[in-house]
């Protein structure tokens, strides 16, 4: 698999695909991990500890805080994939120290929601 | 991307913990958008600083941060929580006030210039054209590429800050002058800032890093400032320039059905308990126009209007506070409507607003059904 890699890191876990871009502020309980937006379609499942598959982040800088909250917390991901990596997800990484891998367009499309996988 | 050795040295920690951590996050930001060297920046504009939005853990970061930490470049800093001033008014609790203090307290260790605010670009004299500059805040960012002719990545509230300690920022496609591959055609007639407001959503839901924008000449501040607001919200775009000429190969148009899409994705109340206005917060000509406007009139419901403090100053000596203050506006400095813990699901189940970067925060952070309507339509309606 080639990776482009933005934050280092080894880890397993389960995938949690998504459609849709995150809105890291606003979107999720930075204390529970739970996605909150209405709207999104993982309106209701919680991150924590998974391999979060997303296009994107979007919106506010300040959502960079509630990835570094996620992780003080105790509920953030395991490690974060997208297709292009904004700042505010890859400065939130770095200071969180959460995996940041970027994927070809045919290699994002092969994440399966719920698929177990190793990445780094 | 390429470091000096100066810099590699910074991030293998040799020059303590501060300067490793930012050039940490520099590096991956640097990585994430293919830059190859760092610049140097002349101002950053820090996002990160309402308890409200960053909560414990990064009150407990950057009072470990301010520790050590120093601001290397002028840095402004982002609208708070609350106004001192009026805070008792709120029934804000203890732990919330105490939380906010000590944010405050740390960017003033750090060096930080106290604006609280959102428009930095209306309360400071602008540098030359072509500056590079670190804005975090996004219709701050998008402004000062767009309007201000500023050079800046829409950074997050941690590159910014890492910008401001080692006066560097990656030098990515935003700081370069790339051209739109997006053109987005203005179809919609009579338009007014909330129309602008809708237009900037839609254009950052579609386009990527920029977009031209066809069909639209010589804004008002109002306006631009409801542009930027709005496309920051919804997307990753950074930067705008109206082109009726241009030769982006996708061409997309924006016409009276697709702001009523828009419009019915974030428009969820016939009416609102009360009225908020400033996201972003006004500035001196919007008071001015306001209280003109507002002439023998006065708010039937709560209003609440958010200005920085400066502004808010100048309008007091120039007579607009008051105005403002008779036709039943409350003035809200250091805060902005957006995610103030002031505006609650406890006080009020639905507000009217023009902002459409409000209207977006208030239905998805705070749970509030919001009323968008333009200006001269809410003083129309809400005022006797």
């Amino acid at each position: 698999m080639t990776l482009k890699t933005i934050v280092r890191g080894k880890v397993t876990g389960k995938i949690i695909k998504s459609s849709q871009p995150i809105n890291f502020l606003g979107s999720i309980d930075k204390k529970t991990g739970e996605i909150t937006d209405q709207k999104h379609d993982l309106f209701g499942k919680n991150i924590a500890d998974s391999i979060l598959v997303f296009p994107n982040g979007i919106g506010s800088s300040v959502g960079a805080y509630t990835i570094y909250s996620l992780k003080s917390n105790n509920v953030a991901p395991a490690a974060m994939v997208c297709q292009k990596v904004d700042l505010t997800v890859a400065s939130g990484c770095a200071l969180a120290n959460i995996p940041l891998f970027v994927l070809s367009p045919d290699e994002y499309g092969n994440m399966k929601d719920g698929d177990e996988i190793s990445l780094g | 991307m390429e470091l000096t050795k100066d810099e590699e040295k910074s991030l293998n920690g040799e020059h303590g913990e501060v300067l490793q951590t930012a050039y940490r996050i520099l590096s991956a930001t640097g990585e994430a958008t293919d830059a190859e060297k760092l610049v140097p920046i002349h101002w950053a504009h820090v996002s990160g600083v309402n308890y409200n939005t960053i909560g414990d853990a990064g009150e407990e970061f950057l009072a470990s941060l301010s520790k050590d930490a120093k601001f290397k470049v002028r840095t402004t800093v982002n609208p708070m929580g609350y106004d001192k001033d009026s805070v008792e008014k709120f029934g804000l609790d203890e732990n919330f006030i105490q939380k906010q203090e000590s944010i405050r307290e740390s960017y003033k260790k750090m060096g930080v210039i106290p604006s609280f605010s959102c428009i930095p670009y209306e309360i400071y004299d602008m540098p030359q054209e072509g500056t590079q500059v670190a804005f975090a805040e996004t219709n701050a960012a998008i402004y000062a590429n767009s309007i201000g002719k500023l050079k800046t990545n829409k950074e997050s509230a941690f590159s910014a800050l890492a910008s401001a300690i080692t006066g560097k920022s990656p030098y990515s496609d935003l700081r370069k002058d790339d051209s739109p591959t997006m053109s987005i055609a203005m179809k919609v007639s009579d338009p007014n800032e909330l129309t602008f407001g809708l237009l900037g959503y839609f254009a950052g839901k579609v386009a990527d890093k920029s977009v031209a924008i066809s069909g639209v000449k010589n804004l008002d501040k109002r306006c631009n400032k409801s542009l930027c607001a709005s496309m920051g919200t919804s997307g990753t775009c950074g930067k705008f320039v109206f082109d009726d000429n241009s030769d982006a190969s996708e061409k997309v148009d924006f016409d009276e059905k697709e702001m009523q899409k828009v419009y019915d994705e974030l428009n969820t109340a016939e009416s609102g308990d009360m009225i908020t206005l400033g996201s972003p917060q006004l500035g001196l000509d919007e008071m001015n126009d306001l209280a003109s406007m507002l002439k023998g009139r006065a708010f039937k419901k709560r209003c609440l209007i958010f200005c920085p403090r400066t502004i808010q100053e100048q309008a007091r000596h120039l007579g607009y506070a008051d105005q403002l203050v008779s036709a039943g506006c409350e003035l809200m400095s250091d805060c902005c409507t957006c995610l103030t813990p002031l505006v609650t699901k406890k006080d009020v189940d639905s507000v009217t607003t023009n902002s459409i970067k409000g209207a977006y925060y208030y239905k998805n952070s705070s749970g509030l059904d919001v009323n968008l309507k333009p200006l001269s339509k809410i003083i129309e309606d809400e005022t006797g």
